[in-house]
């Protein structure tokens, strides 16, 4: 999928302190139905965001006009449950390009990165200083760097390394899937098929 | 060197190791369904791609279908669109469908083992996380991304890192009234729904050994819920059995030559795993989860954890998951209203789950308050149960059978708990609003969830046996 060259973004972040945020809560599956990848950020945390008369719950932090940015910070273990690339789309969709959390959970990551959506993990212990560094300051910014791997926090010039593999990182700055290189290695499949 | 199973299985599969990058894997089987795939169809049209290798796939609708009156077209518009196009899809790519209603239809996990497509060493993988189940047969199979579902669709390959490697062995013989089901929230309860995140888990240990197919696949398929990728159990007899004589099965001397080959999948004396766990069986009682993780889950005799001692967002979290099920801190599972019970999905809705439901509620009744939900995973389970005599004792005790499909596992279909309501269900997933808006999930076995269906309250099947 086709998504914008990811290089450094320099924002602010939105809060979302709470720990296991699985895919049901980011995308509900009523809304799974599309069969188009379109218009997803609307439902994202649907059902966190909305009352069931379909007005915003003034205390969820996405409606909180205090905070926005690119940057979306979770609590740890963020993106349990289902394989559905539906949630990474709808992080996506909404603005977020950035997911920031202690630890993920493997096919959201995966997905996340065939997105164009960057999951960062940073320690406990510096994932508290933003979320700290936001409840002081809501408009307080943060860069992401790509290249040099890197997350800081702009106001105190901390910053933390965060990994990402070598392909993955090749792809997120060229907007490049998979696809294209498996295609590419067809010839080869058909020998590995024959072996 | 020595190896683990799941080595032995994983490096026969890898096609080129990108460098500073992932494996390139090839897969022996794709299924496919209606929610995950329209979108991988639609990219791979745009590149002007036809599916790579269509005699791998298999696909079926499931998640998005009714349970009553299969016969008639979908009522919900985006519901019959989303299977239509995958009716379509398939028609085009020369992909064999399993539609409503036919021989073949069901939940993916329950077709593919049920034909005999799901067979020991093959990589398998589906747009559906709780494709660990078919690990059960000694495979590797997990779930994947849509995009990722759009790389097999084009190569029958997917990229893919290799996983770290964890044996989880369960000692012993498992109590009465205690289930593959109760082993898998037993296993998340103790090393929560993060403890396997990055790994593989190699079930074993005389308990496991002990398990039937069906129980194989009810604790491969919860594996997912631990993080991990994906569980699997060695192949052995047990194995070899349910997979002989099954339509696509090999036949004749081809058994002879798969046979000889599955054998030798098993974890060489000594390999090593990067993280092991150890249990007994004794200490496992039927579980139930009293929270909105499968991690958080008990003994159904005992009270809900109290959060002193927790900090931070972990102990925000924990309140607020009680406050959403309406629990408090300390209070007894036991004599907890129930509203509804749900028998069915991929982890519960085999023939042997619905066999131990029917034994346990013949000659007793539903309970009044309760609307039970009683959904086979597939229509050969549909067909086993009448052949079986299984739905006359069902409607005896006042239930109902209906039509195959995921239903209320994650309600996408009109299978939806109210909200605010309880409901026992031998599904997968407790998150928040997962069998529908403000529904409460209460996992437990089939065993569990017919003692509350009779009782009206949660119970301890133990004590109805
Ligand atoms: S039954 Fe539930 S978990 Fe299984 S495939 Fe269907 S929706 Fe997914």
């Amino acid at each position: 999928m086709a998504y914008d060259k990811f290089t450094i973004i320099n924002t602010s972040a939105v809060p979302l302190p709470i720990e296991n945020v699985d895919t049901d809560q980011i995308i509900p599956a009523r809304f799974l139905k599309a069969v188009e990848r379109k218009g997803f950020g609307d439902n994202l945390f649907r059902d966190w965001r909305y009352n069931r008369d379909g007005s915003p719950k003034a205390d969820f932090p996405l409606n909180n006009n205090k905070y926005s940015g690119k940057i979306l910070v979770g609590g740890k273990n963020f993106g349990s449950g289902s394989s559905r690339e539906h949630a990474a789309w709808a992080i996506y969709d909404y603005g977020f390009r950035v997911v920031v959390s202690s630890f993920f959970a493997d096919i959201f990551k995966g997905n996340a990165l065939n997105n164009g959506l960057l999951p960062v993990v940073v320690s406990p212990e510096f994932l508290q200083k933003i979320f700290d560094e936001i409840e002081k300051d809501a408009n307080a910014t943060f860069e992401v760097n790509l290249e040099e791997q890197k997350f800081t926090i702009n106001s105190t010039g901390e910053s933390s390394d965060f990994e990402i593999n070598t392909y993955k990182k090749h792809c997120l700055q060229n907007g490049l899937d998979d696809i294209d290189y498996l295609v590419e290695m067809k010839e080869q499949i058909e020998i590995f098929e024959a072996s | 060197m020595k190896k683990t199973l799941f080595d032995k299985i994983w490096d026969a599969h890898v096609v080129k190791q990108v460098k500073g990058g992932p494996n390139v894997l090839y897969i022996d089987r794709h299924f496919i369904h209606e929610v995950t795939s329209p979108v991988a169809f639609l990219g791979l049209k745009n590149r002007g791609l036809k599916v790579f290798r269509p005699d791998r796939t298999t696909a079926t609708p499931d998640h998005n279908v009714p349970t009553i009156n299969q016969h008639l077209s979908i009522k919900d518009e985006l519901s019959r669109n989303q299977v239509e196009m995958l009716k379509m899809n398939c028609e085009e790519n020369g992909i064999v469908y399993h539609g409503l209603g036919t021989e073949g239809h069901g939940v993916v996990h329950i077709i593919g083992p049920e034909m005999g497509l799901t067979q020991p060493g093959m990589t398998i993988v589906c747009g559906d996380s709780h494709t660990s189940t078919h690990g059960a047969f000694g495979a590797i199979a997990f779930g994947i991304g849509t995009s990722e579902v759009e790389m097999v669709l084009a190569s029958q390959c997917i990229m893919q890192p290799k996983p770290k490697k964890m044996r989880i062995s369960i000692n012993g013989e498992l109590g009465k009234g205690v289930t593959a089901k109760d082993i898998a929230l037993f296993i998340i309860s103790k090393i929560s729904t993060s403890g396997g995140t990055g790994h593989f888990i190699e079930y074993a240990g005389s308990a496991i050994t002990g398990l039937s197919m069906e129980g194989r696949m009810t604790l491969c398929n919860l594996s997912i819920e631990s993080g991990a990728r994906g569980g699997m159990i060695a192949p052995d007899e047990t194995t070899f059995e349910y997979v002989k004589g099954r339509k696509f099965a090999p036949k004749g001397e081809d058994w002879e030559k798969a046979l000889a080959n599955w054998k030798e999948l098993k974890t060489d004396e000594g390999a090593e795993f990067d993280t092991e766990y150890s249990f007994e069986a004794a200490d496992i009682e039927p579980m139930i989860t009293y929270g909105t993780n499968p991690g958080m889950g008990i003994g159904v005799t005992q009270s809900i954890p109290v959060s002193e001692g927790m900090e931070g967002t972990d102990k925000t979290t924990y309140q607020k998951s009680l406050q959403y099920m309406g629990y408090k801190e300390g209070d007894k599972m036991k004599g907890k209203p129930v509203d509804y019970v749900f028998l069915g999905s991929c982890t519960n809705g085999r023939i042997e789950d619905f066999r131990e439901f029917a034994a346990f509620i013949k000659g007793k009744k539903k309970a009044d308050n309760v609307t039970a939900w009683l959904v086979p995973g597939s229509k050969a389970v549909e067909n086993q149960i009448r052949k079986e005599g299984l739905v006359e004792i069902i409607e005896e005790a006042g239930f109902v059978l209906r039509q195959p499909g995921c239903s209320a596992c994650l309600a996408m279909n009109d299978d939806k708990i109210p909200e605010g309501k309880y409901s026992v269900s031998t599904s997968n997933r407790n998150f928040e609003g997962r069998q529908g808006p403000g529904a409460r999930t209460l996992l437990a076995s089939p065993l569990t969830a017919a003692a509350a269906a009779v009782n009206g309250v949660i119970s301890d099947p133990r004590e109805m046996m």
